[in-house]
C-alpha cells in the first residue's frame, strides 16, 4: 500500500461525458463542411496488423479412448497432418499401461496469418480395466500449465509476451453407443468442465442414423443437465442478448456427432474429404451427413477467440485465486508447517 | 521445413506444417478485432505546457469536439493535474478518452518542483493498475486502465532553444511515459526560424540524453511513413475550432489581418502529422509500449523496492505472498496501534468533559442555592415589612375607631340639637 506523500498535485474525479464525433456534416444550403473525420477507427486496422505480426496461439487437448478417430479429427480439423500419430515415423500402437500426456506443436500459416497449433494427447484414457482417477494425470496437466503462467506472470522481470501453454480446449469424445453417457463420460466431464472448456462430441457418428443420433443426444445433454456439467459454451459466460442467442443454438446441437477422415474421394465432380464404403460415401464436410462442418465453424471460425478468453480470464483466473488465497492459508499456519494440500490438483 | 523431421515435444519447437485445404482460422484478427470493438478502446493523453500554450484548443481540434465549457481556473499555488473522460464514438469503435492537463506548469517563481507532480500523477495510474493485477480476485479485463498512454509535451515557441525547466521535466518523465514534443502556436514563428528552432530541439534532447517517443518502424506497412515522421519531430502545431471560409470550404483556420493559418494545410502546420501519427497510425503501439515498457518498468522498480525478488522458483509464489502478508500484517499492526492510540485519547477527552461538566454542574447547583437563599432573604423582608404595615394598619385603624367613639360621644352630646334643628329646615322645606 503506498502512502501518498502531501503534495500540491489533486487529480479531479473522472467526469464523463459523451461527445458525438462527426465525420461529414452537410450544413443546409451553404458549403459542405468536412470535419475530416479524426480516425479513431483507424486503431482496428492498427490491431489488426499488430495481430498479424505476433501471430496467434492455440492449445487442444483430444480426450477419448483409443480407437475413436481422435487423430483424424484433428487432421480433418486442420486440413494437414497436426496429430503425432501421423508425426511420429514409428507410431505406438500398443496401448499404454498409464495415461500419458503428449503433447505436439506446429506452426500454421492460412492468408498471412500464423497460429502455433499444439495438440495434447491422452493415449491411455479409459483403456484400463480399473479407469478409476484415469483424469488425475489430465487435470494436474491442465494445472500445471496454468502453473507456468502463474509463475511467469509472478515474475519481477518478466517476458514481454508470456508464452500461452494453457489449455484452451479440451474436445471429449464419446464412442457411439446410441444409449447414454457411460459413468467414465460424466465423471471425467464433471471434473474437468470446472478447470477448462469442454467440447464434447460423438465420435465415429457414421454408426448412427439420423434418429438415433438424435435420440442419442438428447439423452446427453438430459445427463449433462442432471449432473450439473457445463459444457463450452456455458451459460453463466454468455455476454450479452446477442451472445445468448447464438449460443443457445450452438447449446441445442451439442454433442456434435462427427466423422473424420483425410482422404480425398470423388463425388459428384468434385473432390471431397470422406469416408468410402459399399454402401455409399460419407462426405465430411457435408452438413446432411455428419456434424464436423459446424465443430470446425464453432471451434476455429467464429468462437476461438471466446474460447481462449473464457480460458484466460475466468479458467485461470479462478485457478489463481484457489493458488493465492492457499499460499495464504501456508504462510499464516500457526505452527509453521504447511499443511499437505493433496486437493490442489483434485476437485 | 523439411518433412522428415521427426517432432519434438511442444516447448522445445514447432514444425511448419502445409495445410491442404481452407482450415478458416484467418478469421481470428477478426474475432480479435470484434472482440475489441464489443468491449471499446480506452487512450489517455496527458498534454504537459505552460499556461497559454493552447493545450485544450489543440485537444479540442484533434478531436473535433469541444471538450471543456470554460477555461481552468488558474488560481491554485502549485502545479495540479486536471483530468478529465469522454466517450467518443466514430462508426462502431467506442473511445474512451482522457485527457489530462496540467494547471499552472510554469507559474510559479520556484519551478524546481513543477515536474513532481506531474511524475506522482503517472506513477500513481501505474500504482493504481499493479494493485488491480496483484489483487486476489481481479477483473482486469473490463479494468478502466488510467495509464498515460502519450504525452504531449508543448514548447513555447521562442525561437531559440529549449527552456531548462523543458529538459528537467522531459528527463524526468521519458522513462515513465511516451513522450511527443510539440511546439505550439506555431504561427509564431516564420518558417526559416521554426526549422532552426526544430534541429536545435533536436540536439539539446540528444544531447541531454532525452529518450522522446519513436514511432514504430519495424512493421514494413508503416516503417516508411513513421521515419519520415519521426524526422519532422517535433512537430509544429497549431490549433483552432474556429471556422473560415477559404473558397468555397468552411476550415479550421486562425484569422489574422494578414492572412489566414489554415490547421490542416500541411504548408502552414504539422498539425496534420500530429494526428496522422498519434491517432490514426500508431495508436496502438502507443498503448501497447506503455504497458510492456513504462509499465513493466514501473512494476520492476516498485517490486524491488517493496522487497521482493525473483529468487528460486519453487519459493517464487510463496515470497510474493510471504512478503506481501508480512507487509499487510505490518500495516494493519499499524493501524491498529493508531486505533488504540486514537481510543485511548477518545477515552481521556471524555473524561476531561466529563470533569468539566460536573465542575459546571456544581457551580450552577450553588447559583441555585444562592438565589433561593437571596429570594427567601428577599421574601422574609417583605414579610416583616408587610407585617409592619399590618401593625401600623392595625393601630392606625384603633385609632381611628378610638377618635369615632370620642367624636360619636361629642356628638351625643349636642346631636339631638342638630337634629331638631334639621327637621325644622325639612318642614321649612
Amino acid at each position: 500500500v503506498s502512502n501518498s506523500s502531501s503534495s500540491t498535485s489533486h487529480v479531479d474525479v473522472f467526469q464523463y461525458y459523451t461527445l458525438p464525433c462527426i465525420s461529414l456534416l452537410y450544413k443546409a444550403g451553404g458549403p459542405v463542411v468536412d470535419f475530416s473525420y479524426v480516425g479513431i477507427d483507424a486503431i482496428l486496422e492498427q490491431m489488426r496488423r499488430k495481430a498479424m505480426k505476433q501471430g496467434f496461439e492455440l492449445n487442444i487437448m483430444v480426450v477419448g479412448q483409443s480407437g475413436l478417430g481422435k487423430s483424424t479429427l484433428m487432421n480433418t480439423l486442420f486440413k494437414s497432418k497436426v496429430s503425432r500419430k501421423s508425426v511420429l515415423a514409428t507410431a505406438q500402437e500398443k496401448i499404454p499401461k498409464t495415461i500419458e500426456i503428449k503433447s505436439i506443436s506446429h506452426d500454421i500459416e492460412e492468408k498471412g496469418v500464423r497460429m502455433k497449433l499444439t495438440v495434447i494427447d491422452t493415449p491411455g484414457f479409459g483403456d484400463q480395466i480399473n479407469n478409476e482417477n484415469c483424469w488425475q494425470p489430465i487435470m494436474k496437466f491442465i494445472n500445471d500449465q496454468y502453473e507456468a503462467y502463474l509463475q511467469e506472470e509472478i515474475n519481477i522481470n518478466r517476458k514481454k509476451r508470456i508464452p500461452d501453454s494453457r489449455v484452451h480446449c479440451c474436445i471429449y469424445f464419446i464412442p457411439p453407443t446410441g444409449h447414454c453417457l457411460r459413468p467414465l463420460d460424466v465423471e471425467f466431464m464433471r471434473r474437468l468442465s470446472k478447470v477448462v472448456n469442454i467440447v464434447p462430441v460423438i465420435a465415429k457418428a457414421d454408426t448412427l442414423t439420423l434418429e438415433e443420433r438424435d435420440f442419442f443426444k438428447k439423452k446427453i445433454r438430459e445427463e449433462l443437465r442432471a449432473n450439473g456439467i457445463d459444457v463450452y459454451p456455458q451459460k453463466e459466460f454468455d455476454e450479452d442478448a446477442e451472445d445468448r442467442m447464438i449460443n443457445e443454438k450452438i447449446r441445442e446441437m451439442i454433442p456434435f456427432a462427427v466423422v473424420g477422415s483425410d482422404q480425398e474421394y470423388q463425388v459428384n465432380g468434385r473432390r471431397l474429404l470422406g469416408r468410402k464404403t459399399k454402401w455409399g460415401t460419407i462426405e465430411v464436410e457435408n452438413i446432411a451427413h455428419c456434424e464436423f462442418a459446424y465443430l470446425r465453424d464453432l471451434l476455429i471460425r467464429t468462437h476461438m477467440q471466446n474460447i481462449k478468453d473464457i480460458t484466460s480470464s475466468i479458467h485461470y483466473e479462478m485457478y489463481r485465486v484457489r493458488r493465492l488465497n492457499e499460499n495464504n492459508t501456508v504462510v499464516t499456519h500457526a505452527n509453521g508447517i504447511p499443511e499437505h494440500h493433496l486437493a490442489a490438483h483434485e476437485m | 521445413m523439411a518433412s522428415t523431421e521427426i517432432a519434438r515435444q511442444a516447448g522445445e519447437g514447432a514444425r511448419a506444417v502445409p495445410l491442404a485445404g481452407h482450415v478458416g482460422f484467418d478469421s481470428m484478427p477478426d474475432q480479435l478485432v470484434n472482440k475489441s470493438v464489443n468491449h471499446g478502446f480506452c487512450f489517455n493523453i496527458l498534454c504537459v505546457g505552460e499556461t497559454g500554450l493552447g493545450k485544450s484548443t489543440l485537444m479540442d481540434t484533434l478531436f473535433n469536439t469541444k471538450f471543456e465549457g470554460e477555461p481552468t481556473q488558474h488560481n491554485q499555488p502549485g502545479v495540479t493535474l486536471k483530468s478529465n473522460t469522454y466517450e467518443l464514438q466514430e462508426s462502431n469503435v467506442r473511445l474512451k478518452l482522457t485527457v489530462v492537463n496540467t494547471v499552472g506548469f510554469g507559474d510559479q517563481i520556484n519551478k524546481e518542483d513543477s515536474y513532481k507532480s506531474i511524475v506522482e500523477f503517472i506513477d500513481a495510474q501505474f500504482e493504481a493498475y499493479l494493485q488491480e493485477e496483484l489483487k486476489i480476485k481481479r477483473t482486469l479485463h473490463s479494468y478502466h486502465d488510467t495509464r498515460i498512454h502519450a504525452c504531449l509535451y508543448f514548447i513555447a515557441p521562442t525561437g531559440h532553444s529549449l527552456k531548462s525547466l523543458d529538459l528537467v521535466t522531459m528527463k524526468k518523465l521519458d522513462s515513465k511515459v511516451n513522450i511527443i514534443p510539440i511546439i505550439a502556436k506555431s504561427d509564431a514563428i516564420s518558417k526559416s526560424e521554426l526549422a532552426k528552432f526544430k534541429i536545435k530541439i533536436t540536439s539539446e534532447l540528444v544531447s541531454n540524453g532525452v529518450q522522446i517517443y519513436q514511432f514504430p518502424t519495424d512493421d514494413e506497412s508503416v516503417a516508411e511513413i513513421n521515419s519520415t515522421m519521426n524526422s519532422h519531430l517535433p512537430f509544429a502545431v497549431v490549433g483552432s475550432t474556429e471556422e473560415v471560409k477559404i473558397g468555397n470550404k468552411m476550415v479550421k483556420a486562425r484569422q489574422y489581418p494578414w492572412g489566414t493559418v489554415q490547421v490542416e494545410n500541411e504548408n502552414h502546420c504539422d498539425f496534420v502529422k500530429l494526428r496522422e501519427m498519434l491517432i490514426r497510425v500508431n495508436m496502438e503501439d502507443l498503448r501497447e509500449q506503455t504497458h510492456t515498457r513504462h509499465y513493466e518498468l514501473y512494476r520492476r522498480c516498485k517490486l524491488e523496492e517493496m522487497g521482493f525478488k525473483d529468487t528460486d522458483p519453487d519459493s517464487k509464489p510463496f515470497s510474493l505472498q510471504e512478503t506481501y502478508e508480512a507487509k499487510r500484517n505490518e500495516f494493519m499492526g499499524e493501524l491498529q496501534k493508531k486505533e488504540e492510540e486514537m481510543r485511548q485519547m477518545f477515552v481521556q477527552r471524555v473524561k476531561e468533559k466529563e470533569a468539566e461538566l460536573k465542575e459546571a454542574e456544581k457551580e450552577l447547583h450553588e447559583k441555585f442555592d444562592r438565589l433561593k437563599k437571596l429570594h427567601q432573604d428577599e421574601k422574609k423582608k417583605l414579610e416583616e415589612k408587610k407585617k409592619s404595615l399590618d401593625d401600623e394598619l392595625n393601630m392606625f385603624k384603633q385609632k381611628k375607631t378610638a377618635a369615632e367613639l370620642l367624636q360619636n360621644q361629642a356628638q351625643q352630646a349636642g346631636g339631638s340639637t342638630t337634629l331638631k334643628r334639621d327637621k325644622e329646615r325639612k318642614n321649612f322645606f
